[in-house]
């Protein structure tokens, strides 16, 4: 009833409203059709002009409240650079921006029609046009050139010393593994994919996997100042690998490897500092819609120190051990150095 | 259609015998003929655009819901129960739900709204009007395509309502998860019915565009050459060709996306272990739906832009009084823009894994387009300057239109740029920039055309006060919405998620979203305003009582003001010169008609 009740009163409002607005249309319109009344003219022009220019307080109020929130501390080398350009690109876009905006509500004010104004006959002009031709052509060709410049170094060979992790994507959490000791990772085939003790499927037959470690909690941990590889899978839909704070994406395609590349610059425990945030830590979104759990797909990036990194290492145990041969082989892998696992720069493939 | 015979361009019309005007009422239409299965393409121009608008208030409904879920997370809201039954149970919306609701946004948005509502609307209206014309060169595809377009809406209206409910991997549907049913619910009876529909729509649009080319190339009147159409024929001849080039790729991206979902194919899917099992498919790739998805997709972001581009350009003119500036430069750059449109596509597609070379290539062809969209800002600019601007409620559309385009083009240089998309990419950055460029911005160009055309499709006109009103809360309103997402995309919060209080990155923004919601639903209900002023328009409007109200040289204001079936009472006009001709015409008048010979010695623009 009180729904039917608020539809009525909103049907209501919308009546009178509508009453309104005809009586006073008809109180001004009596100069014959389609003229508008000099005063509505007037009245239009100047609301035009008070738009734009409460325009540019609300976007400096929205700019100021919200700077501080914007754009993440780059915590990559390549985030560095990619601040810059996107620095220069507001300050191009932002320009022009402002003098389009300027001159559009400037010329709708100042050229708004009265009795004495007609208007200039000024169907073209080629000289002008040609100008504003050229000029876009120049600051695109120059904004193009930075974008490229950049696009080549980020999607470009990762460095030979980089360490290599995978990462897959499945409905809806993410799925880290490591080479282990000897710093390939082995063949999978989704074939094999058992989730009980198989989430990757690990191909047995490789000894390439026997010592690969995988963290289902979707916990990556990098080390700080080393590049590192990223080979990006996925088990079943397309998922994307968004890291914000490292200024990099990559989609996780079925059936295909993707790759990103990058080399972190700041731990999670000074960005714990920098942020004043005790609970911060870097985040893996899932950027590409995979369903309904889309948005709880979560994985989080611990940068540390290679101290640090080995010590998590050491005690982590291999997935084949863990579910295989759950006797004999935790034993035989907590006898290997740490430092030898991490240390081994062989030439890093997925086969 | 007994009492009208059309053929072609110069046929002289039956009504001749009758003379004057009362030439119609001779012949009673039948209700169904005339308003119904109706091959006037003045009428299906109507059905076009209240279909359209019946849309649109469900997609922005639609809009309203979710965006209550995004900014209280936290609250209920038993409204949305009454709305939505079983999905919202509890007042709370159900993340399945909000998927559906989002996936639903977007298809009727773009296809159903700013494809079919827009140049549904006005190619039909506007193309035979504008060039002196009877009617489309074959009015009974014209009808078909229509018809095509309503089934095609009743098959995505009953999809709402199945127990599954509707498609739910956005408007992109990118397989695996489309083409799965285990992937999500909406990827069950949902999906068919999704792909039913939008192959109806393609057919539509087939339709609607090859009549739209043929009857703007083939049936102009006399003396109009193609050099005196008003910008809004050319813009929406490049909607057409477009739309036609685009919509069949598309169409064999859903046929091999039929096929994959029930025939066992393996177009896109390749090694994949979903609901517990490894399914047989190998050797497909799901980037190949991206491929020719995007291959319409990106061509459909200029089929929604072009016509309003095409209209605003014929508004600011006509309400400054002034001739278009640069009317080569603007045909050059829309020939530009189409060019351009398809070699772009694959700019959406920069972190699929697409080789990283491919995307330099992209980049470069995606820039090189702003400098068309540049020169057009910039004639626009000139057009207003020194000109004697009447501010109509149709004037204010266009006006919002440049500001609105303005502010969403220049953000497409930070998605087009693959080193900076990598960051912004399916962030908020990316909704602000298209819901601004081809959402708002679009529809400020369809509402310019429909304040303008209004008298001409009813013979009435709409309220000003209520349009003023209607413009000043949107315009103001999709700033307040949008602009704020900017900064949510360049903190990398991504798009299409149900609550973002778990992300200790992205949680910051929990006022601003409520802020942005509240915002949503002030100009949603906005649009009711301008809904009621157009309907109660029809019937109640103040009456046209010259046929030319707002003094414009082109052609549809030559017809009488109700103009029946055929237009032209007696023999359609003839043009001697441009459609901009806004000069002293020696009579008091500030424009010279396009029917209006050229005086002795007056040069031809």
């Amino acid at each position: 009833m009180s729904g039917f009740i608020s539809i009525l009163l909103t049907g209501l409002v919308f009546v009178i409203i509508y009453q309104i607005a005809k009586a006073s249309e008809y109180a001004t319109i009596l100069r014959g059709e389609g003229k508008i009344n000099a005063r509505v003219n007037r009245t239009m022009a100047l609301l035009l002009v008070l738009f734009f220019v409460l325009g540019l307080y609300g976007i400096w109020l929205c700019h100021d409240a919200m700077v501080d929130k914007m754009l993440p501390v780059s915590a990559s080398q390549h985030g560095v650079e990619y601040d810059s350009m996107l620095l220069v690109t507001l300050t191009v876009t932002g320009i022009v921006f402002f003098i389009t905006q300027t001159l559009l509500f400037w010329f709708a004010y100042r050229y708004q029609s009265t009795e004495k104004r007609t208007s200039f006959f000024f169907p073209h002009n080629n000289k002008l046009e040609l100008i504003w031709t050229t000029v876009p052509a120049i600051a695109m060709a120059v904004l193009v050139a930075i974008g490229l410049r950049n696009w080549g170094k980020m999607t470009g060979a990762a460095p030979k010393d980089a360490t290599v992790v995978e990462v897959v994507g499945k409905q809806f959490n993410w799925i880290v593994r490591y080479p282990g000791k000897d710093g390939v990772l082995g063949k999978r085939d989704f074939r094999k994919i058992n989730d009980a003790n198989n989430v990757l499927g690990l191909d047995w037959d490789d000894k390439d996997n026997k010592d690969d470690i995988i963290a289902q909690n979707g916990e990556l941990h990098l080390v700080v100042n080393k590049p590192v590889s990223i080979l990006i899978g996925s088990r079943d839909v397309i998922h994307d690998v968004g890291l914000p704070h490292f200024r990099m994406k990559m989609d996780a395609v079925p059936g295909i490897v993707t790759t990103m590349w990058f080399t972190p610059t700041i731990t999670t425990a000074k960005m714990k500092e920098i942020t004043g945030n005790k609970d911060f830590v870097y985040e893996i979104s899932c950027d590409q819609m995979c369903g309904k759990g889309h948005y709880s797909m979560r994985g989080t990036i611990i940068v540390e120190t290679q101290e640090e990194y080995d010590a998590w290492m050491a005690k982590q145990q291999a997935y084949y051990a863990a579910n295989n041969a759950p006797a004999a082989a935790p034993a035989a892998e907590g006898t290997t150095a740490p430092e030898q696992k991490t240390d081994s720069v062989k030439a890093i493939t997925m086969k | 259609m007994s009492d009208v015979i059309i053929q072609g361009t110069n046929v002289a019309h039956t009504h001749d015998a009758h003379g004057g005007h009362h030439g119609h009422e001779h012949h009673e239409q039948h209700f169904i003929t005339k308003y119904i299965f109706s091959q006037d393409h003045k009428v299906i121009a109507k059905q076009f655009l209240i279909t359209g608008i019946i849309w649109a208030i469900i997609g922005a409904l639609m809009s309203v819901f979710f965006r209550l879920q995004l900014g209280f997370p936290n609250e209920t809201f038993p409204i949305m129960e009454k709305f939505l039954g079983e999905w919202a149970k509890g007042g709370k919306l159900n993340p399945e739900f909000y998927y559906a609701l989002v996936t639903m946004h977007g298809t009727i948005l773009v296809f159903f709204v700013l494809t079919a509502g827009l140049s549904g609307t006005f190619a039909n209206l506007l193309i035979p009007l504008q060039i002196g014309a009877r009617d489309m060169a074959s009015p009974f595809m014209n009808m078909l395509s229509y018809w095509f377009f309503f089934l095609s809406s009743i098959i995505m209206f009953v999809s709402l309502f199945i127990q599954t409910g509707p498609a739910s991997g956005g408007w992109t549907t990118y397989p695996p998860l489309s083409a799965l049913k285990e992937a999500s619910l909406g990827s069950g009876l949902g999906m068919d019915l999704w792909l039913v529909s939008m192959a109806l729509f393609v057919v539509s649009s087939l339709l609607g565009g090859l009549n739209y080319i043929s009857t703007i190339l083939n049936m102009r009147t006399k003396g109009m050459t193609m050099t005196r159409m008003p910008l809004t024929i050319w813009a929406l001849l490049f909607t057409a060709i477009l739309g036609v080039l685009s919509f069949p790729v598309l169409f064999s991206g859903f046929v091999l996306l039929i096929f994959d979902r029930n025939f066992g194919t393996s177009f896109y899917l390749s090694e994949i272990f979903i609901g517990g099992k490894a399914l047989p498919h190998v050797g497909g790739s799901a980037i190949l739906y991206q491929h020719l998805f995007w291959f319409l997709g990106h061509p459909e972001v200029y089929i929604i832009m072009l016509p309003g581009m095409g209209m605003a350009s014929e508004v600011l003119s006509n309400h400054s009084r002034k001739p278009i500036f640069g009317y080569s430069a603007m045909i050059i750059s829309m020939i530009g823009i189409t060019v351009l449109a398809f070699v772009v596509w694959a700019h959406h597609m920069f972190v699929t894994g697409m080789s990283p070379f491919l995307g330099s290539i992209f980049v470069l062809l995606t820039l090189l387009i702003a400098v068309p969209s540049a020169v057009k800002v910039f004639n626009w600019l000139t057009t207003i300057w020194k000109g004697n601007i009447r501010f109509t409620v149709p004037m204010m559309f266009a006006i919002g239109f440049v500001s609105l385009f303005i502010s969403g083009g220049l953000t497409g240089l930070f998605l087009g740029n693959s080193a900076l998309d990598i960051h912004l990419h399916d962030t908020y950055f990316v909704i602000a920039h298209f819901h601004i460029v081809m959402g708002v911005s679009a529809f400020f160009g369809m509402f310019a055309g429909i304040y303008h055309w209004f008298p001409k499709m009813f013979g009435r006109f709409m309220n000003n006060t209520l349009g003023y009103i209607h413009f000043f809360i949107t315009l103001a309103g999709a700033y307040l919405i949008f602009w704020p997402m900017h900064y949510e995309g360049i903190a990398g919060m991504p798009r299409r998620y149900y609550d973002y209080s778990a992300w200790e990155s992205f949680k910051q923004f929990e006022s601003l979203n409520s802020f942005i919601s509240i915002a949503a639903v002030l100009v949603f209900f906005a649009q009711l305003i301008f809904v009621v002023n157009f309907f109660v328009s029809i019937f109640r409007g103040r009456k046209m009582t010259t046929q030319n109200p707002w003094g414009s040289p082109t052609l549809e204001w030559t017809t009488p003001i109700n103009p029946g079936h055929g237009n032209w009472e007696g023999d359609i006009p003839e043009v001697h010169r441009w459609p901009y001709d806004y000069k002293d015409d020696g009579n008091g008048n500030d424009f010279i008609s396009q029917t209006t010979p050229l005086k002795p010695g007056e040069e031809a623009h």
